[in-house]
This record gives C-alpha cells, structure tokens and sequence, in this order.
C-alpha cells in the first residue's frame, strides 16, 4: 500500500514540475517566468522528495526536513532572481498593466 | 570625547543584560541544530550523538551573535498555536497557488494580466518581514520583488487592485495577522 502512495504522491510531484517548466517556455517576461518556476517547482519538488520518502519509510523524516528546507529557500531565491532583474534594469512585456516600480523608487529615496 | 564618556558606562551595562539573553541564544540554537541532526542522521548510535553534540555545540558558539540578530521572539504556547495555524493557512496557499498557476500555464490563451503593485506592511522585525515575504511568495500569483522600510514591491500575474491599501488587504492580511501575534 505505502509503495502506492509514494508512487502516486511522486507523480503528482513530477507532474507540477513539467507543467512549471513548460511555464518557463510559454510565460512573456522574467517575472511571469519566474512566477511558474518558483511555484510548480515548489510543490513539486516537495511531493516528489516526500513521495520517495513513503515509498521508503525508513527516509521518510530525513526526506521530509530536506522538502522543507527547499520549501524555505525556493522563494528566497526566485526573491534574489527578480530583485536583481528589477535592478538591472529588465522590462516588464507589453501585457502589463500597472507598474509601481516607480513609486516605489521614489519612496525609498526618501527614507 | 564628551559623547564616548557617556556612551562607554551604557555599553557596558548593556553587556550585562544581555549575558542571559546570550545563552538563551545559544541554547535554542544548538537545541535546533541538534534535532536537524539527529532527524537526518536518524541513529541514535553513541559516535553519531557525540559527533552532532560537539559540531552543533562548535557551530551554537560562533553563530549565537547572529541568531541574536534574528531576533526570534521566546517560545508560548500561544505563538506556538498560531504557528501552526499560520503554517495550515502557508500550505493551504501553497496547494491553491499550483493549481491557479498551472491552470494559467496550460490555457491556450494564457490568461494574464501581469503587473508591479505595491503594499504595505506593520510588522517591525526583519525576520517577520522576510516570513511575510516568502509567505507571499509562495503564494497564488504573487511575488516579492523587494522590501523597503514598511513596504513590499509585489509582481502580481493578475492584477486585481493597483490600489496599495485593497491590495494590502488583498494579498499581505491573511499572513500577517497570524505573523503579529507571533512577533508581538
């Protein structure tokens, strides 16, 4: 019964993660990009690691801190990727329809 | 040299109130570290113990000063129970913002409206912050692009409100009513 669940979880898990890269294909910009990479690939990950870790019950702690670990620092790096394209400059696509950015800008050199 | 006379007794009372608080630091911290140990290890072999006792004691002693800087809040029973509810809330999130972005993904029409809004926040500590950020970020169709002060850049794919204050509420609220009772 376990190695069915696991089997089931696990390609669920890989499921999200295909999705979340063909994301990266069909998404206009780096931002929308990053939107699909940072959360197909979270849950995706994270089903596909505890899903092995059912399948072997003996993994199953040492697989669960690991998917939490990825659950804390995925955003943390897709935050470092977009706050760093913001930086440099990168455009948003022509499908935006609001850009704050400015504002935002405009505040922080008042601080 | 007036103003380092004045400052110079201050500092040093301030050593001595934060003796405790040092090793309050530190025992979180190796408690922590051990348990992760243990956990990946998952032995309770005496050489596996020893070896995580002495590196989590090393690594509690260099990196104490930091954790102080974290600024966790101490540990009740109450901040524990609207962790956990707060955690439910993250994972409720999590699930919805997969399914709302793989959707996105495979209409054919691609149904965005991507856009940078910005919204505010009341918490203080850097660490609420960066949890409120990540929260954020993990959840449906949005994401931090930078924190200054008390406001957050947000790249939302589709935008409902470019009104900061309706957005605040839109997006930041569910999270952080649970993460100021936590910090408070």
């Amino acid at each position: 019964m376990l190695p069915l669940i696991g089997k089931i979880v696990t390609s669920s898990g890989v499921v999200f993660l295909l999705l979340g890269s063909l994301g990266v294909f069909r998404m206009p910009d780096v931002y929308n990009r990053l939107q699909a990479g940072t959360k197909c690939t979270t849950l995706g990950a994270f089903l596909t690691i505890v899903g092995v870790g059912i399948m072997e019950p003996a993994w199953f702690w040492k697989t669960l801190v690991i998917a939490v670990f990825i659950l804390i620092t995925n955003p943390i790096s897709s935050h470092a990727i977009g706050r760093a394209s913001k930086k440099s400059g990168v455009e948003l696509c022509d499908r935006s329809v609001v850009d704050k950015s400015r504002d935002f800008e405009e505040y922080e050199s008042n601080l | 040299m007036n103003e380092k006379h004045g400052s110079s007794p201050r500092a040093s009372r301030k050593t001595t109130t934060e003796q405790p608080h040092e090793r309050r630091a530190f025992l979180n911290l190796f408690a922590i570290l051990f348990v992760v140990w243990v956990l990946l290890t998952e032995s309770f072999n005496w050489q596996e113990l020893t070896t995580g006792f002495i590196v989590s004691l090393g690594l509690s002693i260099f990196l104490r000063k930091s954790y102080i800087k974290l600024d966790i809040p101490p540990f009740t029973i109450k901040r524990l129970w609207y962790f956990i509810v707060y955690l439910v809330v993250l994972l409720v999130e999590i699930i919805k913002a997969n399914f709302d972005v793989a959707y996105r993904i495979i209409h054919p029409k691609l149904p965005i409206k991507p856009g940078i809004v910005v919204i505010k926040t009341e918490l203080k500590q850097d660490f609420a912050k960066m949890m409120l950020a990540n929260s954020i970020t993990l959840t449906p169709g949005t994401f931090t692009l930078d924190i200054i002060g008390d406001r957050l850049l947000i790249h939302w794919i589709y935008v409902r409100t470019e009104d900061t204050e309706r957005a605040t509420e839109m997006i930041g609220n569910k999270f952080e009513k649970y993460l100021k009772v936590i910090f408070s």
